[in-house]
């Protein structure tokens, strides 16, 4: 195995009851590297996403098969599921804060995994803020409440609250669909520079974005992978014809 | 009408300009050397306003191009399609320029004759002008054989333009007095070969459009795509 892989997927296969969702998906997902996945509502790309940090368990008549190897370990094997999704962190569509202080919004995941240092959790609030891009419109306001943020700046407060507990993934689905363009533009820059540290995966319905921020793009149909590669080559001359045709708009 | 039926129109509108630009140039290039051969300045006058029809035309396909650019914001067949006319058409107005040399050159000889019945010029241009032809409607019909063709028929251009020049300068050694009329056709000549030369530049570009590769970037090892 190549030795930038951090998440291996092989032969995976998800059922929701009777309806197949993933059929024999195989992706290697590089370390440092953004990886979009792209297609139609309903291919299954969101689905894959959330099989990542077993977000599908809890779903009733969900079935997984196949293997999922993060740095070689298998997720759906021994590894304690805290301390996965401390390790592959997410970002939803719709930005979440939970209804309580800027401060404890970040501080949250660190405090769930045991530490209570005052001090050490002010580094931690600091440094996540700042790695989001969010510390100099919040740093004189920690203690009020996060909803009074914008949706812009709520989304960059969940992207600090999901690097509170240093994950070495960040699954983001569709992080900028509910933002303005400037609030997108900073959520772009942010993952473009967030890669040096983390290895990113993104679910994205927009085109342009998944051109302008990602190194490698997985075009999802039904539930299969058609077509995955350098972003720069699926966009400008793709191998297959229905990923041509779904990024030219002529179906989805 | 849906996103993409507007879209498929724009690019159908700009298929038609492109081919009426071409009729235009095909139209410059036959009366710039006619021009030649009749020495008849008023033919070269038709292509002075040619040549100004085809400059509009130009400016007129840009704009539609960079309009498709900024609100469709293409990727991949529709990337190339669009970004290729814009360089083809940049080759097309070229075309036209050296056609309006030529007829400007035209007019130059005045009432002298010429010192030989023109026979490989009026043959060059016959075989450019199907290069242009050829560049232009291997676009339209996406014929990547006939884009590629186009470097082959180059070369039969580039034999009787060295034909020319031989003949050139074995005139001027023989008759230093009419070295003049000597380096006008030598001018002439070399516009014929460069249209070859933007002909073949099309024709690249048409298989870039087709298959998203340029033949030149892949022969220097340099694959072309998006930076």
């Amino acid at each position: 195995m190549e030795n930038n892989i951090k998440i291996s997927l092989k032969n995976i296969d998800l059922w929701y009851k009777d309806f197949q969702a993933l059929k024999d998906v195989n992706l290697n997902i590089r370390s440092h590297e953004v990886t979009a996945f792209i297609g139609p509502s309903g291919c299954g790309k969101s689905t894959l996403l959330k099989s990542l940090n077993r977000m599908n368990d809890l779903i009733e008549g969900c079935k997984i098969t196949g293997e999922f190897l993060l740095d070689g370990e298998d997720i759906y094997g021994g590894l304690d599921v805290n301390m996965l999704r401390k390790r592959v962190g997410m970002v939803f569509q719709k930005p979440n804060p939970f209804p309580m202080s800027i401060y404890d919004n970040v501080a949250y995941g660190p405090r769930t995994h045991g530490i209570k240092s005052k001090s050490a959790l002010d580094e931690i609030v600091e440094k996540s803020l700042r790695d989001a891009a969010i510390w100099d419109e919040t740093k004189d306001r920690l203690k009020k409440s996060a909803l009074s943020l914008s949706g812009g700046q709520q989304q960059r407060l969940c992207i600090a609250r999901a690097l509170s507990v240093e994950p070495e993934v960040l699954l983001m689905d569709e992080p900028t669909s509910a933002l303005d363009p400037i609030s997108t533009g900073k959520i772009e820059d942010l993952v473009t520079q967030l890669k040096g540290d983390y290895t990113i995966v993104i679910v994205t319905h927009n085109m342009q974005q998944a051109t302008r921020i990602s190194d490698r793009t997985a075009f999802f149909l039904l539930g299969e992978v058609v077509e995955y590669g350098a972003t720069e080559e699926l966009f400008s001359r793709p191998q297959d014809q229905r990923t041509e045709n779904y990024i030219t708009g002529r179906f989805g | 009408m849906s996103i993409r039926t507007r879209y498929e129109r724009e690019l159908q509108e700009i298929f038609d300009k492109l081919v009426l630009m071409c009729r235009h140039i095909e139209v410059a290039i036959e009366k710039s050397v006619r021009s030649l051969t009749e020495l008849d300045p008023e033919i070269a006058k038709e292509v002075f306003d040619i040549e100004e029809l085809i400059d509009r035309m130009e400016r007129d396909i840009e704009q539609a191009c960079l309009k498709i650019l900024m609100m469709e914001q293409p990727v991949a067949r529709d990337f190339r399609e669009v970004s290729a006319v814009l360089k083809m058409i940049t080759d097309l107005e070229r075309i036209g320029d050296q056609a309006r040399d030529i007829a400007e050159i035209s007019m130059q000889f005045g009432e002298d004759r010429i010192f030989k019945r023109l026979v490989h010029i009026p043959m060059m241009s016959v075989i450019v002008i199907q290069m242009v032809k050829d560049g232009v409607s291997s676009y339209i019909n996406r014929d990547v054989e006939l884009a590629r063709s186009l470097d082959k028929t180059d070369d039969k251009v580039d034999d009787l333009f060295n034909l020319v020049m031989g003949e050139l300068i074995e005139f001027v050694k023989k008759n230093p007095d009419d070295a003049e009329q000597a380096v006008m056709f030598i001018m002439i000549n070399k516009y014929l070969e460069r249209i070859g030369d933007h002909a073949v530049n099309i024709g690249e570009w048409v298989e870039y459009a087709i298959t998203g590769s340029h033949p030149k970037r892949e022969q220097g090892n340099e694959r072309y795509s998006i930076q």
